[in-house]
């Protein structure tokens, strides 16, 4: 049985701030999601992550985001035919359209909750910025999950 | 072998800055007179930025989990390699039969699933749409609305790779199975008989695949010259000459196939390769050392593999291997874009080998270590990661801690060679003409056929996307244009 609802968090945690979505999915598991929700994590979001949403109800993806407001900033996004111009930025839009290409239907709700980070080299720990922002966003998530549950 | 110059003054500047589908950054610098001839090209890598230092000060038995870290396509290969300098480092000289063919088969899976990405993520939209295509469909969701049985195979092929490493490994990122002398997990009857359930399916992708990329390499008759340049190629083998991606003895062929050196023992690599530092570069040149700078400099990876080998020892990947041959008509095959056909022949080999094992009873053995003995402070590993040759060099102080780290990866090996392709498409391809989008992918093209991993496990909304910056002959800026994510063209502001 898949559980309908996902969190994919993308993220390599030895990359300074590119920790922040594993980071979070880590704190979620230690709070206890129960069976209706699964954690996956991976470095980058590629084109057979597809198979992932099949069976969904509801995905949220987590990335640390160089660019977007701080703390962070969590949106619903739809299925979007863009270029992600290398493999290692395909977009969570552009894998929902990856997904209806694939499978012949709308791919499931999905949201994007980006973190504000602020370096990203091999060996650095996370920034104090983005540990503040990881905390704010933490609870969004939980607040997200919570807010998805009761209409379950 | 012609290597760039260097560099002069008064010459106009286009720089493509990072490169679209090849995993990292990357940037192409040309350097053009006022009548748009190409005076320079040159090729900008990020390499592994502070991997040593990442690494010192570490314990030797935690290295093959935190080299994982590096790179977000290749953490097998990483893991792998480390592992067996690691074995090294604890005494191990010899796995038992179970821990080496788990590995094996690990490795297969890495290779299958890394080559599938290339081809039908990375490549296949060039191949299939043409390298001046429009370029809002010469990407992967424009191969799935045009070709979706391709891309579907293309999906499903990877994820099979990936499937055997969760299997193997336990999990689908960070698997820790490689320890110092074996591994740490058995595969299960129910384990095995799920990898075997859909091999014949992957088998039949991977000729299908095969087909396609022998097809076109043959079809298109202006490929086989594109970016195509004259190498030496080094690749490792095995004991009998033939093709082996895990461990074997290194051999190197000139360009015109003559054996330079034969089943070396890769614990001696200082013996054969130096590297160049330059400084335009952040990433070396490295040579063989007996060739020189100018001479020396080789190519990597299912290009170099396949030609290298006598042999393949599974028996479809070997009629592919004789068919590739032929094409070059007993020489060796040159061309830079048949790396594809080279890369999709050693996906049925993975394909085949899987199989294979999968049926092999000590794939389910439970003997999975070997006894470790006395420690050493030295420990190299070298196998064949999907994008050629993969060195992992460690040194050890007397707590067992990382004293000294050293890599020469797969891409640093390849990269005078996407040098010379980038020049000589440039040359070509670009020479007097106003640069459009489309003439530019040509670079990329070139690029992309070595499948460089520039390193970059980073994923981060937000990046800057593709600059084109042209300067004139005094160095002032006189025009930027901004690629963005969406493949659109848009002046700076």
């Amino acid at each position: 049985m898949t559980p309908p609802v996902l969190i994919f968090a993308i993220g390599n945690e030895s990359r300074g701030d590119d920790a922040l979505a594993p980071m979070l999915l880590r704190g979620l598991a230690d709070a206890g999601l129960g069976s209706q929700v699964e954690l996956l994590e991976d470095y980058q979001l590629q084109i057979e992550h597809v198979a992932d949403l099949a069976g969904r109800e509801r995905v949220l993806f987590v990335d640390a985001d160089m660019s977007c407001m701080e703390p962070f900033h969590l949106s619903r996004i739809a299925s979007e035919k863009d270029s992600s111009y290398t493999s290692h930025a395909m977009t969570p839009h552009a894998l929902l359209h990856a997904y209806h290409q694939v499978y012949g239907e709308d791919a499931p709700g999905a949201f994007l909750l980006r973190v504000r980070g602020y370096g990203f080299e091999l060996g650095e720990s996370l920034s104090d910025g983005a540990a503040a922002n990881l905390a704010a966003a933490s609870a969004r998530a939980c607040e997200w999950l919570a807010d998805i549950q009761a209409v379950r | 072998m012609e290597q760039n110059q260097p560099s002069t003054s008064g010459l106009r500047r286009v720089a493509i800055d990072p490169i679209s589908r090849v995993e990292g950054h990357g940037k192409i610098t040309l350097l053009l007179d006022d009548e748009n001839h190409i005076r320079e090209a040159r090729l900008h890598i990020v390499e592994f930025r502070g991997f040593e230092k990442f690494i010192q000060g570490r314990p030797y038995w935690e290295v093959p989990i935190f080299v994982q870290r590096l790179c977000g396509i290749c953490p097998v290969s990483h893991h792998l390699v480390a592992a067996k300098a690691v074995d090294q480092l604890a005494g191990v000289d010899r796995l038992t039969p179970t821990a080496e063919k788990i590995r094996r088969l690990l490795h297969f899976g890495q290779v299958l699933q890394s080559h599938a990405l290339h081809f039908f993520h990375l490549s296949s939209p060039d191949l299939l749409f043409g390298f001046g295509s429009d370029m809002a469909k010469r990407n992967i969701v424009g191969v799935l609305e045009k070709y979706p049985d391709i891309a579907l195979k293309g999906v499903k092929m990877r994820k099979y790779g990936q499937r055997i490493i969760e299997t193997i490994s336990g999990k689908r990122i960070h698997g820790t199975i490689a320890v110092p002398g074996g591994v740490n997990k058995s595969i299960s009857i129910a384990e095995r008989d799920a990898m075997l359930a859909d091999i014949d399916d992957i088998l039949a992708w991977s000729q299908d695949a095969l087909a396609l990329n022998e097809y076109i390499h043959g079809a298109h008759t202006e490929h086989y010259s594109f970016a195509t340049i004259r190498s030496n190629f080094l690749s490792m083998v095995g004991g009998n000459g033939e093709l082996e991606l895990y461990h074997g003895g290194l051999r190197a062929r000139s360009a015109t196939g003559d054996v330079l050196f034969d089943q070396f023992d890769y614990c001696g690599y200082r013996d054969i390769l130096r590297e160049e530092v330059r400084p335009w570069s952040y990433m070396k040149f490295p040579f063989l050392t007996a060739l020189g700078k100018e001479q020396g400099w080789y190519r990597v990876g299912p290009l170099a593999r396949v030609n290298n080998c006598d042999s393949i020892s599974t028996p479809l990947a070997e009629a592919a291997r004789k068919r590739f041959r032929d094409f070059a008509q007993g020489g060796l095959v040159h061309d830079t874009l048949a790396y594809h056909w080279a890369r999709m022949i050693e996906t049925l080999h993975c394909a085949e080998s899987i199989q294979q094992l999968l049926h092999d009873p000590d794939i389910t053995g439970t003997d999975l270590l070997e006894d470790k003995g006395d420690r050493r402070k030295v420990g190299i590993g070298v196998l064949e990661a999907p994008r050629g040759t993969l060195f992992h060099h460690y040194e050890i102080d007397d707590d067992g801690m990382v004293a000294k780290a050293n890599l020469i990866v797969s891409t640093t090996s390849n990269n005078q060679a996407m040098n010379e392709s980038v020049r000589a498409v440039a040359n070509e391809y670009l020479d007097g003409k106003e640069i459009t989008e489309g003439l530019l992918n040509h670079l990329e093209v070139a690029v992309r056929a070595y499948d460089p991993c520039l390193s970059c496990a980073t994923h981060a909304l937000g990046k800057m996307p593709l600059t084109v910056e042209l300067q004139d002959s005094s160095g002032s800026v006189v025009s930027t244009l901004l690629r963005s994510a969406d493949g659109e063209f848009c002046a700076a502001p």
